[in-house]
């Protein structure tokens, strides 16, 4: 039953490291994902995300051979940077390891001062790195490492103090960054997304293709980072090095570290740090997203009270839909991730205490455990992504799909979770899985619900 | 040879030709470039392609997490009954596991899944960790094999040591351990294996039903819906029926050389060459049974009866619209490129990830001039062939799809991800139904490049 006697993964629930990584580096405008490291593990990533964002993404690999995995990936990974400044002329070029070169033991920052040295007289890019190895840690330490990453390689300085609030919203859909973007203007904030990957992962029809598509964070706004009045970073499971972190330690900006604003109580708290920052009270069109959040909560509380949820995915991410849960009725009885940060069950603790029942809390699990401890559980509803669908459709249950990936729905990559609206747009989704499958199970054929 | 777009790197030149300008000569098969963003895969991959469908086997990828992660259940190879294909099983290699060897953690999961799951056989599959620190993969399946008392058969992908073909060879010779060991003593002298078709949508059962209507026994699917306990017996099989570039040839070529069982290269995509495939099947069996001739041909009239004016139909829409192919292997593309003239299609530009010079002198004889030639090519280069050719539809993989869209063109997914069955005859309608269903859309009207020309005419 439990992982201890049990050694090998099936149908794993999460993702390698530096697929994290090259996400991350796609939301910085002008910027290439590199990966160095065998072909195969940037053509596999590629494949994934694109099948998620029905967006063009490209990851350049150092494509290393036999050969240079015997005797260092070093010119490879060299000219493989040349290419890339042909091919794309870009600002940043974000590289990331793979396993192989980890265990190989690449010495990344110095190929890449080599690299700088020697091709000096070029119109040399900004190169950020960050080790990913996939042995150690999953996709959500690929994010965050290679955000850090570049909070710690693209700042250099803090010239002056100004108003701007930086923001590091984790691993959310294009869709809740707008939403984010959005919520800043209209508290009159000037704020620095990092990554912002509303455009580059979520974008326009094109006449002339872009080898890197528009938009993402500029460069010159991470390197003003250091000038924030603050910076907010969403996260109760993260690492004790985030970008958030890094920046208050040597620039001395403060960083208020908020939950995933998922539900109502995690989105007040990020809308009083917003009210304080920016010295306004909350806008009228939130306070009236909320009171219509509230009045919904109301209208559908009966059909949900008490439905039993599986909530697995990302950490952060199931923390914030345990507290959304907590404040609508549904109770979680399984909570999972693939990750071992050990620090799940203390932010559910934090936030679930409207819970009648705890949950299991589980780190470091794959589907089959889930299955296995789901299977005697009985769940009324499962969310998470589309990894557990067949486990779903097994147990003849909805599956409500949020997160990353979304491989067999149409518009994962505008699906908002995040704020009084989106946790609106969530809650009307839970409802109707939950009346669909009723309507469907029923032999009458109620038309009214 | 000349390049005309300037999105071609000087290094990858040689890998792109226009049919007509000068002779032919592709420097392909050299590894991915460094920094290119190829759309190639690695030996892994190739691997992994080839011995997946097989049904009821477990399928164990010694490495890190992401190797089994990218690859679990995202072929659409059907299996008629055991579906252990589908599961993603990874021995998910640890820090401390690098450092110490991964040895005793491929053998505890191979305890482990074999008891849990009692599969036929076992594929291991070692990935690029695995070659670097230096697993001996051949021990450990040699006492788990002994221990359990199946096959566990230890497959030589690891990803950096070239490209997806070497991994087709990894997979056959893994799969040849197991040929040889079943018994054939009940099989017909009118019977064939079926190499290198992967049931995509069910496609293996169209083949088999028309074989079966002319009287041939399949022994084994290689590897579609696919059965450990036919593949131990499929050298009793008269005939070697082979899809495909290069998938499964190298298993085909060991299997003539130790069991003599000759082979046929065929391809079931487009109808001259899905008839041509059961002629050709025919033709072999002919002395044996000389009614087989007869049948064939009247599976051909019929099937063609029904099909063509359904054919007739699409292409009063598709006339003179362009298109662009970019797949996986060559011998896909021949297909495709005959398919298309059925249509009244037009092939203004034709790559593949994998094949030969040969695949390509050959594709440059098949294409009008002007058209564009290329082999591993990479996103960039194939936008910038989408727009100086004007295309209408693109073929290609699920890479290629966003590619295709964001420029506004017509896609059909001709790749291992495919949902639709295109093989037969009736994978013929419903190619030309998917290329109309995309190429007669309105939606194009709206795509920035559409508009624009608009916006000039008036
Ligand atoms: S080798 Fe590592 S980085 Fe590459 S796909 Fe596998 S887990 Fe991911
Ligand atoms: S690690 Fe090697 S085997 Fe695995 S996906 Fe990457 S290139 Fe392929």
């Amino acid at each position: 039953m439990s992982k201890t006697n049990y050694v090998s993964t099936t149908n794993a629930c999460k993702l390698c490291t530096p697929l994290g990584a090259s996400l991350a580096f796609r939301g910085v405008e002008k910027s290439v994902p590199f990966l160095h490291g065998s072909q195969g593990c940037a053509t596999y990533m590629r494949r994934y995300i694109i099948s998620h964002f029905r967006e063009p993404m490209d990851i350049a690999s150092s494509a290393l051979g036999e050969k240079h995995a015997v005797y260092g990936g070093g010119p490879n990974l060299k000219k493989g940077l040349l290419n890339v400044m042909k091919k794309y002329s870009p600002r940043v070029v974000g590289v990331a390891t793979t396993c192989l070169t980890e265990t190989i033991g690449d010495h990344v920052s110095g190929i890449l001062h080599e690299f700088k040295e020697e091709f000096g007289d070029l119109d040399l890019p900004e190169l950020v790195h960050v080790s990913t190895p996939s042995y150690n840690g999953t996709h959500m330490d690929g994010w965050t490492g290679a955000v850090q990453a570049m909070a710690d390689q693209l700042v250099f300085e803090k010239t002056e103090t100004t108003e701007s609030v930086n923001l590091f919203p984790g691993m959310v859909s294009p869709g809740d960054v707008r939403n984010l973007k959005d919520i800043f203007e209209h508290f009159g904030l000037d704020v620095t997304v990092l990554p912002d990957i509303s455009e580059t992962l979520d974008g326009p029809a094109l006449l002339d293709y872009e080898p890197i598509p528009s938009g993402g964070t500029p460069v010159e706004r991470i390197q003003a980072m250091s000038n924030a009045a603050c910076s907010i970073e969403f996260g109760r499971c993260l690492p004790g090095s985030t970008a958030g972190i890094t920046l208050e330690n040597k620039y001395g900006v403060p960083c208020h570290g908020l939950g995933m604003p998922v539900g109502i109580r995690e989105t007040d708290r990020f809308m009083d740090v917003l009210a304080k920052t920016s010295g306004r009270s909350v806008p009228r069109r939130y306070l009236m997203d909320r009171g219509r959040l509230v009045d919904a909560l109301v209208d559908g509380h009966k059909y949900i009270s008490g439905k039993r949820a599986v909530i697995y995915g990302e950490e952060d991410l199931v923390v914030g839909l345990v507290a959304f849960m907590s404040e609508i009725g549904v109770q979680p009885i399984l909570v999972a991730t693939g990750s071992k940060t050990g620090k799940l069950a203390g932010a559910i603790a934090k936030v679930g205490s409207d819970l009648r029942q705890q949950p299991l809390i589980r780190e470091g699990v794959d589907f089959h455990d889930i299955a296995e401890q789901a299977d005697e559980l009985a769940p009324d509803l499962v969310i998470g992504h589309s990894k557990g669908y067949r486990y779903c459709r097994d147990w003849g249950v909805p599956l409500v799909r949020v997160g990353f990936p979304i491989h067999d729905r149409f518009g994962g990559q505008r699906l908002r979770i995040l704020g009084y609206g989106g946790a609106q747009k969530l809650y009307d989704r839970i409802v109707n899985a939950v009346l669909e499958k009723k309507q469907a199970d029923s032999h009458i054929g109620y038309g009214y619900l | 040879m000349k390049c005309e777009t300037a999105a071609v790197l000087e290094e990858r030149k040689g890998q792109v030709h226009r049919t007509g300008q000068g002779p032919i000569e592709m420097a392909c098969n050299r590894d991915s470039l460094a920094g290119a963003v190829s759309q190639r895969a690695c030996v892994f991959c190739g691997s992994r392609v080839v011995l997946y469908p097989i049904a009821d086997a477990l399928h164990l990828v010694h490495g890190p997490i992401g190797c089994a992660v990218y690859t679990w259940d995202i072929r659409g190879s059907l299996s008629s009954g055991p579906e252990l294909h589908r599961l993603s099983f990874s021995t998910d290699l640890q820090e401390k596991d690098v450092i110490f060897g991964g040895e005793k953690k491929l053998e505890a999961a191979l305890d482990e899944l074999i008891d849990r799951h009692d599969p036929k056989a076992v594929f291991v599959y070692s990935t690029c960790i695995v070659g670097i620190i230096g697993d001996d993969l051949e021990a450990v399946c040699r006492t788990m094999s002994e221990k359990k008392g199946i096959p566990v058969l230890p497959v030589q992908s690891e990803g950096f040591k070239g490209s997806k073909r070497e991994g087709y060879n990894a997979a056959c010779k893994a799969m040849f351990r197991l040929v040889g060991t079943g018994d054939t003593s009940d099989i017909s002298p009118v019977s064939v294996n079926i190499l290198g078709d992967f049931n995509l949508a069910g496609e293996i059962w169209i083949i088999r039903e028309y074989l079966e209507r002319m009287g041939v026994e399949v022994v084994a699917n290689i590897s579609g819906d696919g059965r450990v306990a036919d593949v131990r017996r499929c050298h009793g099989a008269a005939l070697n029926v082979v899809q495909c570039s290069g998938a499964t040839l190298d298993l085909a070529k060991m299997m003539e050389e130790k069991y003599g069982v000759p082979y046929i290269r065929v391809s079931y995509l487009g109808i001259e060459d899905m008839a041509d495939s059961l002629y050709y099947i025919a033709d072999h069996f002919k002395d044996i049974d000389p009614e087989i001739t007869t049948k064939t041909s009247n599976l051909v009239r019929d099937e063609l009866e029904v099909l063509m004016p359904e054919l007739a139909r699409f292409r009063k829409d598709l006339e003179g619209k362009k298109v662009a192919i970019y797949v996986g292997g060559a011998f896909k593309a021949f297909s495709l490129i005959k398919a298309f003239r059925h249509l009244g299609m037009q092939v203004v530009m034709v790559g593949s990830q994998t094949g030969t010079e040969e695949d390509y002198r050959e594709l440059e004889e098949i294409t009008d001039p002007g058209t564009i030639i290329v082999d591993d090519s990479n996103p960039l280069e194939l936008s910038a062939f989408i727009k100086e050719k004007d295309v209408d539809v693109f073929v290609g993989g699920v890479k290629e799809r966003p590619i295709a869209f964001k420029m506004g063109v017509g896609f059909c997914d001709h790749n291992h991800e495919r949902k639709e069955a295109l093989e037969g005859f009736v994978g013929m309608f419903n190619f030309a139904r998917e290329i109309h269903t995309s190429a007669i859309s309105p939606v194009w009207k709206f795509v920035p490049r559409r508009e624009q020309k608009e916006a000039e005419h008036e």
